[in-house]
């Protein structure tokens, strides 16, 4: 279970960009933060994995201040792919993907059959074995993006945050990530994620988090957050909500002046 | 299964796809390197024989001219050079996956230029110290300079490759013209070390070495012990950080090791630009971006092409001998280009 407790998070000693956020996540749940640009929904997920340290607050790690724990063992229990990482050129899918099990060695205990086979099984779950030997910058994006997760995989970590796992992908492409993204979820781990669509956190979050202007403005299970007035209340836009004919969760159906436009013409 | 598949597939995109064939890949490079060496050490002013280099190393006779030649003259050559070649060499291979930066080398980024400077300064104000005073005044130079470096590339925002670049392309003008001026108000220091300005293993005697040689050891030992680390951080900072790397430990102790790297070369044998710019990319090419293998790779092909490039300089304009850093900036210059031109991100 990972909280938040008064967090307030900012670069350089400037305004906050999170301010005195509360939050519990779930443990074993998807949970996806969503809000306007600039909503301090990526400096959030900075703080929860400490790549950012806070300003005050704290954050939690089943009960622990992340920022006590070691490098590595935090490492250990939570992983981050940041938004759109870039790996070297020539850098090999199986490179990157042993790249994971950094937190697990050290001096005395350097590679090993154990690590080779976690790295297999990260491969396998994420069906690049066959690419295994390719360097990343020869990838298509999806496939890029499923190695970083691989890479992430192999760290073995319990907690998986991910800034917009889904940007730069077409829409095959942004499925088959939260596909995946659910298996793995299904597989016991948590996974927290900023997500820019909407549509797709209702779908794929059991919890979703909306924040603007550093905090939160609304917080649950995916019906009770993606409303008409929430979505104005967040990002200052009128919407109708429907139900996804597919899988029964709400879906956003933005207004916009042009359709208003053209449904006052039809009304005169 | 698939571990397996692993190991025997091979990648096309680089030279030694297969693991296994990176030891002895490398031991073929250290005997290529022994090559070099020899062949240093018989060319020159007037050629000298093989049997008479082999002699002169374990029969030495002081009354025989080319023993003499050899011992005192070539021999310390050819092991600056491949001192200063692997120096050069991994303090680049180190700045480049440190700073994901292609362009990085201590030449282009000023660090050398520092050390120049601040070697010049001291012979100006001091007159000819002892060697321990000229390699502590490159050590700070060097220092101070890659200090200037990365604090001018960061203002306004991150050190993209091209922002650190132009700042080191500053430092190195303005260092250059403050050496200058030093060197045309005193022509003493002038006729001490024009020739050492220009990078060059001329004269250089075995006292110099074993002054420099040490420091630039410790950085390679150094370098080799964080080479895993620096595999990491080539994938980013909140990467390495996300995997439990201590990001901040590393990059200084990176740091100190081409501190230590750059300016014991440069006290050695001044400003050689464009080593560490061309060999850490054909080392990636020929073993991939795994900085275990890059690192020693890079040491062995950079002490190769310093010693290829002397030889180049001996006999280039025989019998006039030119500075080393002269031949390197004719090989290096075309490869900068090509480097600007399809390697830069920005």
């Amino acid at each position: 279970m990972i909280e938040t407790h008064n967090l307030s998070l900012n670069y350089d000693g400037s305004t906050d960009v999170v301010h005195e956020l509360t939050l519990t996540v779930i443990a074993g749940q998807i949970t996806a933060l969503v809000g306007p640009n600039g909503c301090g929904k990526s400096t959030l997920l900075r703080g929860l994995s400490r790549l950012l340290k806070p300003a005050r607050g704290v954050v939690c790690l089943d009960g622990r201040d992340i920022h006590a724990m070691g490098a590595k063992d935090l490492a250990r229990r939570l992983g981050i792919l940041p938004q759109g990482p870039t790996a070297p050129e020539g850098l090999t899918v199986h490179e990157l993907v042993a790249q994971g099990r950094y937190p697990h060695q050290s001096w005395f205990q350097q590679w090993s059959a154990h690590d080779e086979q976690i790295v297999a099984q990260a491969l396998i779950q994420t069906n690049l074995s066959l690419l295994a030997d390719r360097p990343v910058d020869t990838l298509s994006g999806g496939q890029r993006q499923r190695a970083w997760i691989a890479m992430a995989l192999a760290q073995q970590t319990d907690v998986l945050l991910l800034d917009e796992p889904t940007t730069y992908l077409d829409l095959a492409h942004q499925i088959d990530v939260l596909d995946l993204l659910t298996e793995l979820n299904d597989q016991g781990r948590t996974i927290i994620m900023v997500l820019h669509d909407l549509n797709q956190a209702a779908r794929y979050a059991d919890m979703i988090v909306a924040l603007r202007g550093g905090q939160i403005v609304a917080q649950g299970a995916p019906q009770n957050v993606i409303t008409c007035d929430i979505i104005r209340q967040v990002f200052g836009l009128d919407a109708q909500v429907i139900v996804d004919p597919v899988a029964g969760t709400p879906m956003c159906v933005p207004i916009g002046r042009r359709a208003a436009r053209v449904r006052q013409a039809a009304v005169n | 299964m698939s571990v397996q598949a692993n190991q025997i597939a091979r990648n096309p995109t680089r030279l030694l796809g297969r693991r296994s064939l990176l030891l002895p890949g490398l031991a073929v490079s250290i005997a290529l390197l022994g090559v070099m060496l020899i062949l240093g050490m018989m060319v020159g002013a007037a050629d000298i024989e093989p049997a008479v280099v082999f002699d002169a190393l374990f029969h030495y006779d002081e009354t025989v001219f080319n023993h003499l030649i050899i011992q005192t003259v070539r021999l310390p050559q050819v092991l600056a050079g491949m001192i200063v070649g692997a120096a050069l060499a991994v303090a680049g291979a180190i700045m480049q996956g440190l700073t994901r930066n292609p362009l990085a080398d201590s030449g282009l980024l000023g660090i050398n230029a520092g050390a120049a400077f601040a070697v010049v300064l001291t012979v100006y104000l001091v007159g000819a110290a002892s060697l321990t005073v000229y390699s502590i005044a490159a050590l700070i130079g060097a220092a101070a300079g890659a200090v200037f470096v990365y604090v001018i590339g960061m203002l306004g925002g991150g050190a993209t490759p091209l922002r650190l670049t132009l700042a080191g392309v500053i430092l190195t003008a303005f260092m250059s013209a403050l050496t200058t001026a030093i060197l045309i108000q005193d022509q003493e220091t002038l006729e001490q070390i024009r020739f050492w300005t220009a990078g060059s293993l001329v004269g250089r005697d075995f006292s110099i070495i074993a002054q420099t040689a040490p420091l630039i050891v410790i950085g390679l030992i150094g370098a080799l012990l964080i080479s895993r680390q620096i595999t990491t951080i080539s994938l980013g900072d909140d990467v390495a950080k996300g995997l439990g790397q201590n990001t901040v430990a590393i990059k200084i102790a990176a740091a100190l090791m081409v501190v230590l790297l750059a300016g014991g070369a440069v006290a050695l044998a001044g400003p050689i630009g464009f080593v560490g710019l061309v060999i850490p990319h054909i080392a990636r090419f020929v073993v991939g971006v795994d900085y275990r293998w890059v690192i020693p790779y890079s040491a062995v092909f950079g002490a190769i092409l310093v010693i290829l490039a002397d030889i180049g300089a001996r006999i280039i304009m025989r019998p006039q001998v030119l500075p080393v850093g002269i031949m390197m900036a004719l090989v290096g210059a075309p490869f900068f280009i090509y480097l600007a031109r399809w390697k830069v991100r920005r």
